[in-house]
């Protein structure tokens, strides 16, 4: 019973291990290959799975900003210190709750979307097909979509603290009657830039991650229509997870 | 023929997945401009040589000689200079979904060839008009029946002129017609362009009628290599079986070879 429970343990340890060498080893071929990237097929990338994701963004983020003023506004009125409030939404969506809940968002739709597109291609013999006729997946599939994830997600940024800001003040300004000028003061006199630059900076990797995972999850993929399924589900629970992580960690090194 | 180095030669091809051995020490010989049929039952690992000859699959032992070049220990840059130099007709044609028509023919000219744009669509009209599917360039891989999609894999394989050929079940799946239909494609591409083939199937009437030479995989080994008519006259039981569609025990086929 113990020796079952040990080496189903092992098993889970050492694929976990594998798997962790496999994605960093994709991750190095990747910037090998930033070269060879096609910047048309970037651009393409870019609308496809950066601009039709803004809807979204926003909503979340707008939803985010006023919930987030409507636990806070009322009380730091009552405490007095309702000309904080505009800067405290304004730094926690910056430095954390902006970055990572659209690194949540974009794995699920973009990180499903890339794992699903190259699963399909890989049950299909698409992938295959690539390398017999010598164009490198790598190259032709995973570098354009790294390099279109990665550099649309700081825009996601900058646009998602816009709206969330903007959700925050009509909470504060509405709910708990905090007037515009002093909520506006607040962010100008507590938010620094390099909050939100920060905050930019985090979400390149975050979206290093989703593309990463996406693909590798995607390439990997076990045969068949169910194959495809497990590796999109696979690819946004392990991206949500290492964005959790990676944003302990990135936060300790940019903001502490 | 058999006096001339063959364009393909394998030797004591072993492949395994885990304990299950797919080709058990295989030998076999294609000789250049021939068109090698390769039949057997579904899951004997037809289709498993066709991806160690592109280089997609590295055998556990053995060895695969490409016109003269041993491809054991080949790098991936390697495998990409040989590959340039075959087309390959996937089971499933392996049409790109993000593509049309044209720009799938248009692929390996563009990527391997790099020719001027009006040079690539005079190519590709060609090509789609050889496979009896003209003016078909703006239509999406989605948008043709099973039978187109093979016709415009064909035609994307021969666009780079390969001087190999590799057809990984090309006609499963379609009606009598089409079968013959993609197997004189097949034998037309073979006499104008005097390309090697090798033409992976269990669908015996294209075997027949596209190839010159027939060998029968059954095990992980070639149990019978001869032109169409020895294997039509084979007296093997494993061979006699499968080419007459004869339901047989194995232990009887196995004690009597």
């Amino acid at each position: 019973m113990l020796q079952a429970i040990c080496r189903a343990l092992g098993k889970r340890i050492l694929d976990f291990c594998a798997a962790s060498g496999r994605l960093t080893l994709l991750f190095i071929a990747t910037l090998r290959r930033l070269k060879d990237a096609d910047m048309k097929e970037v651009v393409r990338q870019m609308a496809l799975l950066g601009a039709d994701s803004l809807p979204i963004v926003l909503m979340t983020i707008m939803c985010t900003g006023m919930v987030f003023s409507v636990q806070t506004a009322k009380e730091f009125v009552r405490l007095g210190a309702a000309s904080t409030v505009g800067g405290i939404v304004a730094i926690a969506m910056a430095r954390e709750l902006v970055p990572v809940l659209v690194g949540v968002v974009v794995a699920g739709r973009i990180g499903a979307a890339i794992a699903a597109e190259l699963g399909t291609m890989k049950v299909t013999e698409q992938i295959d097909a690539l390398r017999v006729m010598a164009a490198n997946p790598i190259s032709f599939l995973v570098v354009p979509r790294f390099l279109a994830v990665v550099l649309m997600m700081p825009v996601l940024v900058i646009f998602a603290n816009f709206i969330g800001n903007i959700g925050g003040w009509i909470v504060a300004h509405y709910y708990a009657g905090i007037g515009t000028f002093t909520y506006e003061n607040s962010i100008r006199t507590l938010a620094e830039f390099y909050d939100v630059f920060g905050g930019m900076v985090k979400s390149c990797f975050f979206g290093a991650i989703i593309a990463i995972v996406g693909c590798y999850k995607g390439l990997n993929a076990p045969n068949g229509a169910e194959g495809v399924g497990l590796a999109t589900t696979a690819s946004v629970v392990l991206s949500i997870i290492l964005i959790f992580i990676f944003n302990y960690f990135l936060s300790i090194v940019i903001y502490v | 023929m058999q006096n001339e180095e063959p364009m393909i030669k394998i030797r004591q091809l072993k492949i395994a997945f885990g304990d299950k051995v797919v080709l058990d020490n295989m030998d076999l010989d294609v000789y250049a401009g021939e068109t090698l049929a390769i039949i057997g039952p579904s899951g004997t690992g037809k289709s498993t040589v066709i991806k160690v000859l592109t280089g997609l699959l590295s055998p556990n032992s053995g060895s695969v000689v490409i016109d003269g070049q041993e491809t054991s220990g080949f790098d991936e840059e390697q495998w990409d200079a040989l590959r340039k130099r075959m087309g390959v007709v996937f089971q499933y044609s392996a049409l790109f979904d993000f593509l049309n028509v044209g720009d799938n023919v248009a692929f390996g000219l563009r990527r391997q060839l790099r020719l001027p744009e009006e040079e690539i669509a005079k190519r590709v009209s060609e090509l789609l008009q050889m496979v009896g599917m003209p003016d078909t360039q703006r239509l999406l891989p989605s948008e043709l029946s099973g039978g187109m999609k093979k016709r415009v894999g064909l035609a994307r394989a021969l666009a780079v002129e390969p001087q190999i050929v590799l057809y990984d079940e090309p006609t499963s799946g379609l009606d009598p017609v089409m079968t013959m239909t993609i197997s004189r494609l097949i034998r037309k591409t073979q006499r104008q362009l005097g390309v090697t083939s090798v033409l992976v199937t269990h669908d015996m009437a294209s075997a027949y009628s596209a190839a010159d030479r027939i060998a029968m995989l059954y095990k992980g080994r070639i149990v019978q290599l001869g032109t169409v008519d020895e294997i039509k006259n084979s007296s093997n039981p494993v061979v006699h079986a499968f080419i007459n569609g004869l339901e047989r025990k194995e232990e009887d086929i196995d004690g009597q070879q």
